[in-house]
């Protein structure tokens, strides 16, 4: 990948830059949506991921990584941040931070865990909790008569979707397939018996293996390792599997 | 830093979480590159590293045999970076 490829060049991703609040959503009981304005940012590509730095008035500061969840549009910056039972950083930015408050962003980073306009083939996204979030950068980027896209989205229960209401818009799209995975809890119209995301999760007509789909995984790290393993029993190829594990926590 | 022996719990986060840090240090995006791995000979992207941290530092162990590759660690005034798990790093470059 040249170094034109990544937006903002490099002194410009290195920079800490102050990113105002503007507006917060929740979107689930635990997550929720933040647009922060970023002064001068550079662009990003969906997948990428921002470092945020909180400063304490003691100079004490933690950083943390979060996944944009929005693709470029000027200086706005989306992250959805779920909150990490005594995260610092994640229950700050989910309760304490707010609209005109201020943090430091540093990015966009990360080359790997991206899709490009115009990459050929299908797409599929398989995400666990709030691994959907670079995820949905990604669905969010796909164009008009684009080659399809499938999401496969495993949450505990139905209260637990993010992104819930224009999920359900863009499962109606044409090109586009979203598939809800219940892992504890599910609707009484959903016929899949709850539990773990398995290979009938994952196979469908269109999207096995000799359809080459490029695959983004995201989630748990235990999430990801199954999905993956999943996949590659199924016949897709190792090099089309992309991960990105955000560690322990999570559904 | 007390690295544990042997393959470490499970749950641990990968080499995209190096991307932020790496980027103080290297002109291009390192979690592109494929490192070669001293004790396997394995290839990989440092995105497919297993890494442990964040604190006080990540770490980034072959997806192959476990060996420590990478470790990165962020001091007030510093960043130390300790490749000596890997042979060679090859980064994608813009054509010359």
């Amino acid at each position: 990948m040249a170094r034109a490829a990544v937006p903002g060049g490099l002194s410009a991703r290195r920079a800490w830059r102050e990113a105002t609040l503007v507006e917060r959503r929740p979107e689930t009981d635990s997550a929720v949506t933040l647009v922060l304005d970023v002064d001068g940012w550079p662009g990003h590509l969906p997948g990428q991921h921002v470092d945020v730095r909180l400063t304490a008035p003691d100079g004490y500061t933690a950083t943390r990584s979060y996944s944009v969840s929005a693709p470029e549009r000027g200086d706005r910056v989306e992250l959805t941040v779920q909150r990490v039972p005594d995260g610092e950083v994640s229950t700050f930015l989910a309760d304490g931070l707010a609209v005109g408050d201020a943090v430091r962003v540093r990015g966009p980073v990360g080359g790997w865990f991206v899709w490009r306009t115009g990459q050929p083939g299908p797409v599929l996204l398989v995400a666990g909790g709030s691994g959907v979030v670079p995820l949905m950068a990604i669905l969010r980027a796909r164009g008009p008569g684009a080659a399809p896209f499938r999401l496969v989205y495993s949450v505990r229960g139905p209260d637990d979707v993010i992104y819930r209401d224009e999920l359900a818009v863009l499962a109606a799209t044409d090109g586009v397939d979203v598939r809800l995975v219940h892992t504890r809890r599910a609707p009484d119209v959903d016929k899949r018996p709850v539990g773990r995301l398995r290979e009938s999760d994952l196979a469908a007509p269109g999207w096995t293996g000799e359809d080459a789909p490029t695959c983004y995984v995201c989630g748990p790290t235990g999430f990801v390792e199954g999905a993956a393993d999943l996949l590659v029993a199924l016949g897709h190829a190792a090099d089309r599997i992309r991960t990105e594990r955000f560690g322990p926590s999570g559904p | 830093m007390t690295i544990p022996d042997g393959p470490g719990p499970t749950a641990a986060y990968d080499g995209n979480l190096m991307a932020g840090p790496l980027s103080e240090l290297f002109a291009l995006d390192v979690t592109v590159a494929v490192v070669r791995c001293r004790g396997c000979g394995a290839d990989a992207e440092v995105a497919t590293l297993r890494v442990y941290g964040p604190e006080p530092g990540l770490v980034g162990r072959c997806p192959g045999c476990d060996d420590v590759l990478v470790r990165v660690v962020r001091t007030p005034d510093a960043v130390w970076l300790d490749l000596g798990g890997v042979t060679s790093l090859q980064v994608p470059a813009p054509k010359r």
